[in-house]
């Protein structure tokens, strides 16, 4: 099996796993218990928050345990815009965002927000002058994603960062669910406010990731009850999920800040075997420059990328279309949509996604198979 | 490039005979704290008041925050290291100039020649330097007393020591300079402050800590190693004294008047503490006190408790105002831990009136109704004592 998937999600590491078990069954107390049980489990919360924040370079008391990803996109734009709707009722975003930023946009149009959605060019990159020109007096808000799940592209986010310290009432969300422990991110220095992290990307467990909350933002909460996790996100901790992403993002450093000149070169290698052997393939997003080392997206004209999904599937090898969460629609990508390409493109496009264990030799079997397959599938015809 | 780190130890250079032990002292809290940060060995240069720590090609600013948590270091600047010659100091004060990440629009440089064998004098040299780097430079000028950026020249023995920036330590005096103390620590705001005020003298302190489980819970014992351990940031271990104090409470509340529940509880703890402090080998207690902030901190309440012990009570915040205090404790970072609402052993067994003015002989009739000796010797040998180190493993073994 040839896994090459991972920005759909990541096999879980050994170690993490490891950990995971320990906690379900020596750890099971609530952190809010009185008694010892409570307590032993309230110190792994906390330092796994420690730990946490360590990996973002933040204060620990910055860190709120959510559920993943998506509840952390949510939290952060709704919990910042129902906060101070009353400064203004104006967000900024892109085009290109995950689904939980832009249906959470979209949610808050119908409570009367407007949104500004932002274009981007054909490699996937928005510009910051765009967005620059886009603030208005009552905007509130500016939530970009950091590295884009579809095509890898990395987003200016320390420039638009920078323009937004001018402006002290906006403040800046980041998705950093792809990027996070696989590219460089400067929360502090690039003056982020509110930053979403999630477990399962960087070989944690599913089902748990953080936000980042700059110290002295207020949010409101989307669950209300016990008032867990400074009263932003009620609900009993998931202490063993929360250790085990604390874990994966001290492995992470490890495994992937260590890797990424092994994993751009590795990225160039397969972009080049495949102009190589399949000059009619198309490289849908940036080829080089500022893009994950870890995300590749293609399309083969007049191939369908859910036959070529399953024909590689075939042979052992997991890829898949766009982007997992609207893959199972038959619509095609927003992002590729944004970027301007073309029907018949989108239609055959295929993301290809690494991890640190990715081999050259995962590559050229990857390529070598594609090959095969483009080969049968077009003579078919 | 900066090569070397430039310490001053201010206050220590008035110490006169002990001065080389003291900085004996200060040199060996600063290879401990830096040890961990792949720093390399620190020389020191007494009669000069100074001690350099030599770079060897590694950035300054990792020893920033570490430097800036030793008591006795008064200020420390990054500095260049250049050869005794007027050109070449002139050159590198260009260079450290030039370096700067916001460039000033005046300057003044400011000499000092501790070495007096080297020929040019201090205001010589200062024209020297000054009138070289406007040659070299263009929008500069000069500004003797306000100026954006003072370039500072110091001529030692061995060579000059070229610097800008100045940052500012904690002052005080080397921690293990004073000897040692007990530190009652309650949880509260003060006491940890109180603690920190007295390890900034120079002195050892190790921690008591009343425990009145299941009046009071794991939580509340919790919270007083993380104060402690916010402590270690500035020494590498604290011992922490859990004292069992359940019995004696539950004793006196069953025995004597109300009113004086806080009192003969103070009592007790003094008496306890000297005992603990003997066997630590420690000279003097620390207490949180502050003048008239409850029933228990009156001159008359003190000298009540005082009186059952012999052993020098050090009491750091005694004229300070609650808002000193709280700012202090935010600086060090006790404050948030302080807060956290769990009961301690003072707010247990609290009395509807307690008494802000004891009398001695009422507290002793009745004490005379306990077993004294019994519950003291009794908590003292129950006590545990747990160490806390600045670096520690966490305590799972998972991260």
């Amino acid at each position: 099996m040839l896994y090459l998937d991972n920005s759909a999600t990541t096999s879980i590491h050994p170690e993490v796993r490891k950990i995971i078990c320990d906690v379900l069954e020596k750890h099971f107390g609530n952190p809010s218990s009185l008694h010892k049980k409570g307590v032993e489990a309230e110190k792994l919360l906390n330092k796994s928050r420690e730990i946490v924040a360590q990996s973002l370079q933040v204060n620990p008391q910055e860190i709120i345990f959510t559920s993943g990803g998506t509840e952390g996109d949510n939290l952060a734009v709704k919990g910042v815009a129902l906060q101070y709707h009353k400064r203004g009722r104006h967000i900024i975003t892109s085009q290109i965002e995950h689904p939980a930023v832009k249906e959470s946009c979209r949610q808050l149009e119908e409570l009367g927000f407007e949104v500004t959605y932002l274009g981007v060019d054909k490699y996937g990159f928005i510009a910051p002058e765009d967005l620059l020109q886009s603030i208005r007096p009552d905007t509130i808000l500016v939530s970009i994603m950091h590295v884009n799940n579809e095509v890898g592209s990395i987003q200016p986010i320390a420039k638009i960062g920078d323009f937004l310290k001018k402006h002290h009432k906006i403040f800046f969300h980041v998705d950093a669910v792809q990027g996070f422990a696989k590219v460089p991110l400067k929360v502090k220095e690039w003056g982020i406010d509110l930053l979403t992290i999630s477990g399962h990307k960087i070989h944690g467990p599913k089902g748990v990731g953080a936000l980042y909350v700059k110290d002295g933002i207020k949010i409101v909460p989307l669950l209300a009850g016990g008032g867990q996790e400074a009263g932003i996100r009620s609900g009993t901790e998931n202490v063993p999920g929360i250790v085990g992403l604390a874990k994966s993002c001290q492995i992470a450093r490890e495994i992937f800040v260590g890797n990424s000149k092994k994993m751009l070169d590795l990225r160039k290698q397969c972009i080049s075997m495949i102009k190589d052997k399949l000059p009619e393939a198309i490289i849908n997003g940036p080829e080089c420059g500022e893009v994950s080392p870890y995300i590749l997206n293609l399309s083969v004209p007049r191939l369908k990328g859910e036959v070529l999904v399953h024909a590689l599937e075939k042979e052992g090898i997991y890829v898949s279309t766009g982007s997992a969460c609207s893959s199972k629609k038959n619509i095609t990508s927003p992002v590729l949509d944004a970027m301007g390409i073309d029907q018949e493109t989108k239609l055959g496009s295929i993301r290809v996604s690494f991890t640190y264990e990715t081999s050259l030799e995962d590559i050229k079997m990857f390529v070598n198979n594609l090959v095969k397959i483009v080969g049968q599938l077009i003579n078919k015809r | 490039m900066y090569d070397h780190i430039l310490i001053r130890y201010g206050e220590l250079s008035l110490k006169g005979k002990n001065q080389k032990s003291f900085v004996r002292q200060l040199v060996r809290n600063i290879q401990d704290k830096i040890k961990n940060y792949n720093g390399e060995k620190v020389f020191l240069d007494i009669e000069k008041g100074r001690i350099y720590l030599k770079l060897n090609g590694q950035a300054p600013e990792k020893f920033y925050e570490p430097l800036s948590k030793v008591f006795g270091i008064f200020s420390f600047s990054p500095a260049r290291k250049v050869q005794l010659k007027i050109e070449a100091i002139q050159k590198v004060a260009l260079e450290e100039l030039n370096s700067l990440q916001v460039q000033p629009r005046t300057f003044r440089s400011t000499v000092r020649r501790p070495n007096k064998r080297f020929p040019v004098t201090s205001p010589e040299a200062q024209k020297l330097i000054g009138s070289y780097i406007l040659k070299n430079t263009e929008n500069l000028q000069v500004d003797l007393h306000h100026p954006d950026v003072e370039i500072f020249v110091e001529i030692r023995d061995d060579a000059a020591y070229i610097y800008t920036n100045k940052i500012q330590g904690l002052g005080g005096l080397p921690l293990g300079t004073g000897g040692k103390a007990v530190l009652l620590l309650s949880g509260g705001i003060d006491s940890p402050v109180a603690g920190w005020l007295t390890m900034k003298r120079g002195i050892i302190v190790e921690a008591l800590h009343f425990y009145s489980y299941p009046y009071t819970s794991e939580r509340a014992k919790e919270k007083v190693l993380d104060l402690a351990r916010i402590l270690t940031q500035y020494t590498d271990q604290i011992n922490v004294h859990i004292v069992p104090f359940t019995k004696i409470q539950e004793a006196i509340s069953a025995n004597c008047y109300e009113s004086l529940w806080i009192t003969i509880m103070r009592r007790f703890m003094f008496r306890i503490a000297e005992k603990i402090a003997e066997k630590r080998k420690a000279l003097a207690l620390v207490t949180g006190e502050s003048l008239g902030q409850v029933a228990s901190q009156t001159v008359e309440s003190m000298y009540a408790i005082n009186h059952v012990i012999h052993t020098p009570v050090i009491r750091p915040l005694v004229t300070m105002d609650k808002e000193e205090i709280m700012d202090l404790a935010r600086r060090i970072q006790t404050y948030d831990i302080s807060i956290r609402p769990y009961e301690d052993c003072c707010t247990v067994f609290l009395p509807k009136e307690p008494k802000t003015k004891p009398k001695i002989e009422v507290c002793e009739k009745e004490e005379a109704k306990l077993d004294i000796d019994n519950l003291v010797d009794d908590a003292v040998k129950n006590t545990e004592i747990i160490k806390i180190k600045a670096k520690e493993k966490d305590a799972f073994g998972y991260f």
